[in-house]
């Protein structure tokens, strides 16, 4: 079994100190414990962004490929080795701005992967401009005359998009995070969870105190199935307005499970070898 | 190139002029002969003029010709554009049923009047099977056998079902009648059958990257449609399940490629394909195969830019943005099919050395390579081997990803075996995480350009010396100008060619070795800035002065080269 001390790369956390990127991290971690993610089993994908730091310190084999392009990359790993759990390691500025086109297309594909979007509605590693999750009227280095875009909403997007696994949590509810991200990875297809996640250094809006103040938990008689119920309550937002929780949860045929070629083992476990192609020769007579 | 009977069938799009062009190059190829087509049409799914040239020949073909013997017209402006071309001993075969205006056609050309409209809705109700008709006429006309033309529609519509296959035979069929009845004792032999034919394939160099690629054992594709390769996807898309692959249609081009990096990286074999404008997108993949030394192939078939350029027709222009696109250095690996074996052979090649030296290889292709269909021995693969380089399939303790070795390459792994590493974009250690001490940028660049020089000393090809070794001039030049050069020097007894396939690592010493002692250099490229000679310049030091350059969209023609190499005075 993993033991937390098998996930140490033996390099330090370099994001600032309360940073919410640190309860993500102890929160996965927790999860890759108790379901036994290792390197025999798991792979991570992240973009680039504060979140994308995450890698270097969580000793399970991992991509840290482009900004933006997590989600492509996570795709073709899971369609190449449908074996792997996949967990993509995103944030909002990665996936909801520079990949948002992505964002949309893997939902809509429902991969077999988890998506963990560290949303802290700012850029941090580029020192602090508005992102895509930035409220209208935000000041910033961006902004500061107010921000005149409109707010991304992850959670309305991926459920219009056709992701069939819609969650949200606070990053410092870690106990309840660790266990949202085993049933994201239990589900088949592609799991949403966007984490509310302070950046203490950056964003003075979105603070701890924040959400601590503002955030509840859905009801659990609340029907994660109704795909408009969950769309209305994603929608919810503002002063002790901020839902908690899996808001949409169907079941529905992975991308992967729809593949035959893949049908009986991944794909990579058939050794490279060279094919005849006479079939293909006697088409072009 | 006088044993060469050149005809052009045109028309607007829709009307199946390349699919006419193509069966009549089946019919040829069937009756063992050579042929090459050349296809032309504008960005359009309707109307616009349409055209396919084929050029049949005995004992070799391998260019388009600027002349035609026999023009098949279904509209008007095949007429107006291409009248001038004919003249005596050239033929025009069109439809009687339309008042087309003949006034431009040389006054001696035979004329072959078919009411093709007319046939054709007595046979299918349309007007849409006059190409049909036209081909039976054509069949007779040109000496062919109506039996291979029936079985090719037999073969060609046989999945939609009796009705249609019969209407079609039905059209071909009044056709060729009409033509035994009307034109008897004119009979062009075109298409006589020849004894002892050898099997050919009529195939051009989208099939045959596909095909090279299922050979080579691809696993795992991603690439989104664009003109001119997405005859690629579909071969591959119509073959995936049969041998067991995955072609996925991603959302844009960066997806394509970072999904076949994540695939690569996860133990695939893998290649995608685009055309400039695609590449263009891809450039930060490309830059992100390099640092995480994940092997991939790109095909890139070019047409002339920038941005949609002329979108459907061919061009040389991207030479210098593959040797050079995206940020920093890193090994790029870039060959140039001149034809479609060659297409087929370094399009295997390419997953060798993608996986061998763990980066992106790119295969140039230009639009005329990647359409216009050649009869062709059938490939044939068997002298490949499948090397799939260093690679790792169990757990080893202390193993590090980007171990600093000799030859700039490192042991691959595949994730899901037990090895930790990172498959990472920022510079890194060994192991894969991020690093920016002096010594890991230092080593760990020194190692990935290593791979290089390695590459150039085991694996790179000369370029290749057609014609005689002492020649008046050297022409130099690579792509799809190949075909209009050996076309060319049937005429040119003087002249030799040195065609280059390799473009990076770059063969300098032998190139350097032919063109320093050649009279006279002459450099043929379809872009404004011949970007090749600027390449032999970079590289060996020599400059050519002499230039064909083109950069109109349309092929180099035989008949311009040969015009070219008379005018040079030595």
């Amino acid at each position: 079994m993993t033991q937390l001390a098998d996930l140490s790369t033996g390099c330090s956390p370099n994001w600032c100190p309360g940073c919410g990127d640190m309860a993500i991290w102890a929160a996965f971690k927790n999860a890759a414990v108790a379901k036994d993610w290792n390197n025999n089993n798991s792979v991570l994908v992240a973009g680039i962004g504060c979140h994308g730091h995450l890698v270097n310190f969580t000793k399970i084999t991992s991509f840290e490929g482009l900004h933006g392009r997590a989600l492509p990359v996570a795709s073709g790993v899971k369609m190449a080795n449908n074996r792997l759990n996949v967990f993509v390691f995103t944030g909002d500025g990665d996936c909801l701005a520079e990949g948002g086109n992505h964002f949309v297309h893997s939902c809509r594909r429902n991969h077999d992967i988890t998506v963990v979007i560290h949303d802290n509605a700012i850029y941090g590693l580029t020192t602090g401009q508005t992102s895509p999750r930035s409220p209208h009227g935000y000041k910033s280095k961006s902004t500061p005359q107010g921000n005149l875009d409109n707010p991304v909403n992850p959670l309305t997007l991926a459920i219009t998009a056709g992701a069939t696994f819609v969650a949200r949590e606070y990053a410092s509810h870690i106990p309840q995070l660790s266990e949202l991200f085993q049933k994201a990875a239990e589900h088949k297809g592609i799991s949403v969870v966007d984490v509310l996640q302070p950046c203490v250094t950056f964003n003075e809006l979105y603070t701890h105190e924040f959400y601590q103040n503002n955030t509840y938990y859905l009801d659990p008689s609340f029907d994660k199935t109704d795909k408009e119920q969950a769309f209305k309550k994603a929608l919810e937002w503002g002063e002790k307005q901020i839902p908690l929780g899996v808001f949409y949860e169907v079941d529905e045929p992975s991308y992967e499970a729809q593949i035959p070629q893949i049908g009986q083992k991944p794909l990579v476990d058939t050794p490279v070898a060279k094919r005849d192609i006479q079939e293909i020769i006697t088409d072009y007579r | 190139m006088e044993d060469i009977f050149h005809l052009t069938v045109g028309g607007q799009a829709g009307q199946g002029i390349k699919a006419t062009g193509l069966t009549l190059a089946k019919i040829a190829t069937r009756s063992g002969k050579h042929v090459y087509t050349y296809t032309g049409f504008p960005s359009l799914i309707r109307g616009g003029h349409n055209f396919t040239q084929v050029s049949v020949s005995k004992t070799s073909v391998s260019g388009p010709s600027l002349k035609n013997d026999f023009l098949i017209a279904l509209d008007q402006k095949t007429i107006s554009l291409h009248a001038s071309e004919l003249g005596k001993g050239k033929g025009l075969l069109y439809d009687s049923d339309r008042k087309y205006d003949l006034s431009l056609v040389e006054k001696e050309t035979a004329l072959y009047p078919v009411p093709l409209s007319k046939f054709a809705k007595e046979a299918g109700g349309s007007e849409l099977l006059s190409n049909t008709v036209a081909l039976g006429a054509a069949v007779y006309l040109l000496s062919g056998e109506l039996g291979i033309l029936k079985d090719l529609l037999k073969e060609q519509f046989g999945h939609k079902g009796d009705e249609i296959v019969n209407s079609n035979i039905q059209a071909a069929q009044k056709g060729y009648d009409f033509a035994v009845e009307n034109f008897k004792d004119k009979q062009i032999p075109v298409l006589t059958k020849e004894e002892n034919i050898a099997p050919k394939i009529v195939a051009n160099g989208t099939d045959a990257v596909a095909m090279g690629a299922i050979a080579a054992g691809l696993q795992f594709a991603a690439i989104y449609p664009m003109s001119p390769i997405s005859n690629i996807l579909a071969v591959l898309a119509k073959y995936q399940e049969k041998y067991g692959f995955i072609y996925k249609q991603p959302e844009d081009e960066l997806s394509a490629i970072n999904m076949s990096l994540g695939a690569s990286f996860a133990g695939a074999r893998v290649m995608t394909a685009t055309s400039g404008g695609g590449f263009a997108l891809m450039s930060e993949g490309y830059g992100l195969a390099g640092i995480t030394e994940t092997p991939i192939v790109i095909v890139e078939g070019m047409r002339p830019g920038p941005a949609t350029g002329l979108p459907t027709w061919s061009g040389q222009g991207d030479l210098r943005f593959v040797l050079h696109a995206a940020q920093g250095d890193f090994p790029r690996i870039v060959l140039a099919a001149g034809d479609a074996e060659e297409s087929f052979h370094l399009a295997m090649q390419a997953f060798n050395l993608a996986e061998k030296y763990q980066t992106a290889v790119v295969l140039l292709i230009d639009k005329n390579i990647c359409e216009d269909d050649q009869s062709i021995t059938p490939f044939d693969a068997s002298s490949y081997e499948v090397n799939r380089g260093k690679m790792l399939f169990e757990k080893s303790d202390n193993y590090e990803r980007y171990k600093l070795e000799e030859d700039g390459v490192s042991t691959r792994t595949v994730p899901g075996v037990g090895n930790y590493f990172i498959g990472n974009s920022d510079e890194h250690n060994p192991v894969g995480i991020d690093s920016e001490e002096t010594e890991d940028a230092n080593s760990q660049m020194r190692k990935r350009m290593k791979k290089l020089e390695t590459c150039k000393s085991q694996d790179m090809q000369p370029p290749k010396l057609y014609g005689p070794e002492n020649a008046d001039i050297t022409v130099v030049s690579w792509g799809s100008n190949k075909g209009s050069i050996l076309e060319a020097m049937k005429q040119l007894p003087n002249v030799n060619y040195l065609h280059i396939s390799w473009l990076n690592p770059f063969p300098d010493e032998a190139v350097k070795q032919v063109l320093s002692k050649a009279r006279h250099i002459v450099n043929v490229e379809c872009n404004y800035s011949a970007a090749l000679a600027g390449l032999i310049r970079e590289k060996t030091g020599i400059e050519i002065a002499d230039h064909l350059l083109k950069y109109d969209g349309r092929p180099i023609f035989p008949e311009e080269i040969v015009e070219k190499m008379k005018g040079v005075t030595l």
